[in-house]
């Protein structure tokens, strides 16, 4: 291991983690100042404070065209961590808005104090460039989302909800860190990038490596809750608070992406083969069994933790492309993605708290009953099923493409034929919206004004994705071509 | 530059549809007003293009590029020929008439021309678009808005298993497509997604002969070739009637001129290869339509079955891949396109004032309703083929070309003349002629003034470019030598 040698842009490299720890020590001393009942300006402090921070990095944050090793090699600034680390603090950001207005949530500070804990360790992890240290990034991403989604103690689901992330997560990350140690043990390095050529001069074999891999894997996978480590995510989904669940579904997802892309693709190219093979056969049980689930689901967060399901397995596609173009749909694609999902899981949000259900059934009659909110899932639904001119469609149809350019032509055809069943269960939700009538439909629909505000943004955002696409592609080739 | 005619044809309905958006729901009145504006705008445009397209140039006109998406070579390209002007000015008028017939619903008006229109940028799209991922998008954009507009909108019986079964049939077809089009980007190995430049790509005969069928069968889905015309009858009989002009007027044309660009155009040798049996398919739409549609108890399934069997005929003519069949095909898509909404209009109209649309408990109609008799018996005679109106300046060339390609199957194909002469007299004689039933008399009225100018506009051009072909047919024809070109002069 180097020498640690300060230099001033190191901080630069870490800004937004800096950012993040300085944002949670204001909202402790204004929690304390602010009367009681004024709690949610909370909210929009981390918020403002969130973009603050995506603002500032972009200005003087931004990495260098050359990659570089930092912190002794324990991260890695390049464009890849970089891009991934803006989409977080954004998810977190958006998440913050739709928190504030929750009883019982939004107005205790901890929720956002845990929240920032847990982006500084996703950030960390999309720049995490040795195994001690994406360890400890996953934990410090993980223990505050543990507590986040049992955080309403009143509600059982929600309990039960945060005991089952717990103990499914406190398992899966034994068997990770398992797996990082024998990969120590095997190479003698904890470097993500020095690990391949270690391993290549020592004469590993490639089984001893596999084996060591698969054991991370499943950290991995339970991450971006690929088949067969999905299990838990309905569950919690359904049960963990909304907002919550949707911050679940995307920023611990594309940071889960970010690892994986980067430990497979820089420590282990060389047995390539083994697990494109086995993320490939990943991405298509994850399709198909997302998709299929979700044909069958009554509540729509189930709904919508299945067609999370399935879109990492859409992703997982690009991961198994193993190419330029296909590192660069998935960034693509993860960008398309959350903004997408934080808009469904928005609406889901401010319909949940009026009526207090989530239940598919209750959301009949929406469109007489509020005909933006109702048009918002539309676009929502529309972009997930991969309909333009919303970011759905183009995103798809890089991942597509990439699988095609790799001569995976039959996973293109899997995952064309799982988009078919993707929209008609997103089209049953529509229907229910603009079809079916309901007694409630006459009743006013409040919607808070920092959901307003989340959900607009949103709804434009995968507009301008779906139509002009070319500055999203680019950046996500520049931060494809950061990794190689 | 040129004034960007093709672009704000494509544009208007989707930011028509913006502008809808904004005005309050109850103002159903400047809704309407506004989508007509919007329609009347787009006709004109339309008309414009197809009259000042120079047919003596040929070739693709009105061209306009812009990158969009320069580091994978996707570009927003449009630009239309002999074969696609036509249609996207059937496209305007069908909007335009559709506007017109859909002045009197009531629930949401705002929503309902919202997609109505968002469709229509969807058609008119694909129609000028002369690049693939454009092509793609735009056909996209088509699809999904007619799920809602049959769902919602639709005939209570089977509004939702028909709108459901439609959008899936269709994007069932695109992505299948969608793959091959991947398929031929990368092996092309050209960097672009520019038709005109894969044209040129020469792909491998074996290539071809592989990709072929599911770029082919993917759009013709779209187009209801058998044995995936499933969707279309019960599609058209859901759909309100403004969008069963729609799409039984356009959009089936989208998937058929969708096969041709993409299918035939970049992929001729598969063609070759694979149409001989294809052809065997398109007749059995024909016939076997035509025979389904006799049977029909139902005004609106008789229509729709009649579809099957025209765009059969569309079909048949490209299959022929010869100049006679692929002119005749290119003036069918029009004929059938207006004449389809054409009827889709009546039996609407019937519909709306009788509430039935049970061929033994109507008749009459004539007395009440006179100029919706005389607009169907003109759609019945286009649809005929009969002399002095399109549908015979379309049909004969079909079985022409079909005559000097598959003469057996010209014989076949000839019977489904006989047979929809038997249906469409069969519907006129029923419904409108005989004695009005009792329950309808007295409160069933005449149709309004905008259904009437519906009705003439439709009718006319029905008759003018029977009268006078040479509207139509010199256009078509130079579109159709570009496909003979790249066809090797078949």
């Amino acid at each position: 291991m180097s020498q640690v040698v300060f230099d001033p842009g190191m901080l630069l490299a870490i800004l937004p983690e800096i950012s993040l720890v300085a944002l949670g020590i204001i909202l402790l001393f204004v929690e304390l100042l602010l009367p009681r009942d004024r709690h949610n300006v909370l909210g929009w402090i981390t918020s403002l404070g969130l973009l603050f921070t995506i603002g500032i990095s972009l200005a003087i944050g931004r990495p260098s065209e050359e990659p570089r090793l930092l912190w002794g090699g324990m991260i890695r600034q390049d464009w890849l961590g970089f891009i991934f680390k803006m989409m977080i603090l954004f998810s977190a950001a958006v998440t913050a808005l739709l928190v504030m207005e929750l009883e019982g949530l939004g107005w205790r500070g901890e929720t956002y104090l845990l929240m920032l804990a847990s982006t500084v360790g996703m950030c960390l992890m999309a720049s995490a460039a040795d195994l001690i240290m994406l360890y400890l990034a996953i934990e410090t991403t993980s223990i505050p989302l543990y507590v986040l989604s049992g955080f309403l103690t009143g509600d059982d689901k929600s309990a039960e909800a945060g005991f089952k992330y717990l103990l499914f997560g406190a398992m899966v990350s034994a068997v990770m860190l398992y797996g990082f140690s024998l990969l120590y043990g095997f190479s003698g390095t904890t470097s993500v990038y020095e690990l391949a050529s270690l391993a290549y001069q020592n004469n590993l074999s490639a089984l001893v490596l596999f084996g060591a891999l698969m054991l991370v894997l499943v950290g991995f996978a339970f991450k971006i809750s690929a088949v067969p480590l999905h299990f838990w995510a309905p569950d919690v989904y359904e049960g963990a608070p909304t907002p919550i669940a949707g911050f679940l579904s995307t920023a611990s997802k594309a940071a889960g992406f970010a690892v994986l892309v980067r430990v497979l693709l820089t420590a282990f190219p060389v047995i390539s083969p083994f697990w494109g093979a086995i993320l490939a056969a990943l991405a298509t049980a994850t399709m198909t069994l997302g998709n299929v689930l979700a044909l069958t689901q009554k509540n729509i967060k189930r709904l919508l933790a299945y067609s999370s399901i399935a879109h990492a397995g859409y992703t997982l596609i690009g991961v198994v492309a193993i190419s330029t173009l296909g590192v660069t749909s998935v960034i693509f694609y993860l960008v398309a993605y959350i903004i997408t999902n934080l808009l469904a899981f928005g609406v889901v949000t401010t319909i949940g708290r009026v009526t207090g259900s989530d239940d598919l059934a209750s959301y009949a009659g929406l469109n007489r009953r509020s005909p933006g909110l109702a048009l918002i899932l539309l676009v929502a639904m529309l972009s997930l099923a991969g309909m333009p001119p919303f970011a759905g469609f183009v995103v798809k149809f890089a991942i597509f493409a990439s699988a095609v350019e790799s001569n995976l032509i039959w996973l293109a055809v899997v995952g064309v034929l799982n988009s078919i069943v993707g929209l008609y269960y997103y089209l049953i939700v529509l229907k229910v919206v603009y079809l079916y009538r309901s007694e409630d439909e006459n009743k006013p629909l409040p919607i808070p004004r920092s959901y307003t505000i989340a959900l607009a943004v949103l709804a434009v955002g995968i507009v301008l994705i779906g139509t002009v696409f070319a500055p999203w592609f680019s950046l996500s080739n520049a931060a494809a071509a950061s990794l190689f | 530059m040129q004034f960007p005619i093709l672009s704000v044809i494509v544009f208007i309905p989707i930011i028509t549809a913006l502008i809808i958006l904004m005005i309050p729901a109850e103002r159903k009145e400047e809704v309407r007003v506004t989508a007509l504006a919007a329609a009347s705008f787009a006709v004109l445009l339309s008309i414009w293009v197809y009259f000042s397209y120079d047919v003596q140039a040929g070739g693709y006109q009105f061209l306009d590029k812009v990158n969009w998406l320069p580091s994978l070579g996707i570009s927003y390209q449009v630009g239309v020929d002999g074969i696609s002007a036509p249609l996207v000015l059937l496209t305007g008028i069908v909007m335009f008439t559709g506007v017109l017939i859909s002045w009197n619903i009531d629930d949401r008006p705002r929503e309902f021309f919202t997609f109505l229109f968002i469709l229509a940028t969807g058609v008119f799209g694909v129609f000028v678009s002369l690049d693939l991922f454009m092509l793609f998008f735009f056909y996209e954009i088509a699809v999904f808005p007619m799920f809602l507009l049959i769902a919602l909108w639709g005939w209570k019986e089977t509004r939702e298993y028909a709108a459901m079964k439609l959008t899936l049939y269709l994007f069932i077809g695109s992505v299948i497509s969608l793959v091959g089009a991947l398929a031929m980007y990368f092996t092309a190995g050209l960097g672009t997604f520019d038709m005109l430049a894969m044209e040129q790509a020469g792909f491998s005969a074996t290539f071809q002969r592989i990709w072929f069928p599911f770029v082919f069968f993917g759009f013709a889905v779209l187009g209801g070739i058998f044995p995936f015309h499933n969707w279309s009858p019960d599609g058209h009989v859901a759909a309100p009637t403004a969008v069963s002009m729609f799409h039984a007027g356009v959009l089936m044309k989208l998937g058929a001129f969708a096969a041709l660009r993409v299918g035939i155009m970049l992929m001729p040798e598969g063609a070759k290869f694979h149409m001989p049996w294809i052809i065997l398919l398109t007749l059995v739409n024909v016939v076997y339509g035509a025979f389904i549609a006799m049977v029909q108890s139902d005004f609106k399934y008789v229509i729709g079955f009649s579809s099957v069997s025209h765009m059969g005929l569309v079909l048949m003519g490209f299959a022929t891949l010869n100049r006679e069949g692929l002119l005749g095909a290119g003036i069918q898509m029009f004929s059938h396109g207006i004449m389809t909404a054409l009827f889709f209009a009546v039996v609407g109209m019937v519909y709306d004032r009788a509430h039935t649309r049970e061929i033994p408990r109507l008749g009459g109609f004539r007395r009440i309703m006179p100029w919706v008799a005389v607009a169907f018996i003109i759609g019945g005679l286009v649809s005929m083929g009969m002399p002095g109106f399109s549908g015979f300046i379309a049909e004969f060339p079909i079985f022409m070309g079909l005559w000097n390609s598959h003469p057996w199957v010209a014989v076949a194909a000839i019977i489904s003349i006989v047979v929809t002469a038997s249906y469409i007299m069969r519907v006129v004689g029923r419904v409108f002629f005989g004695q009005v039933p009792e329950e309808f008399e007295g409160h069933v009225g005449d149709v309004t003034a905008l259904d009437k100018l519906a009705l003439v506009v439709l009718s006319a051009i029905l008759i003018g470019v029977g009268v006078y072909p040479s509207l139509m047919v010199p256009l078509v024809q130079s579109g159709v030598n570009n496909v003979l070109r790249l066809l090797g002069g078949v």
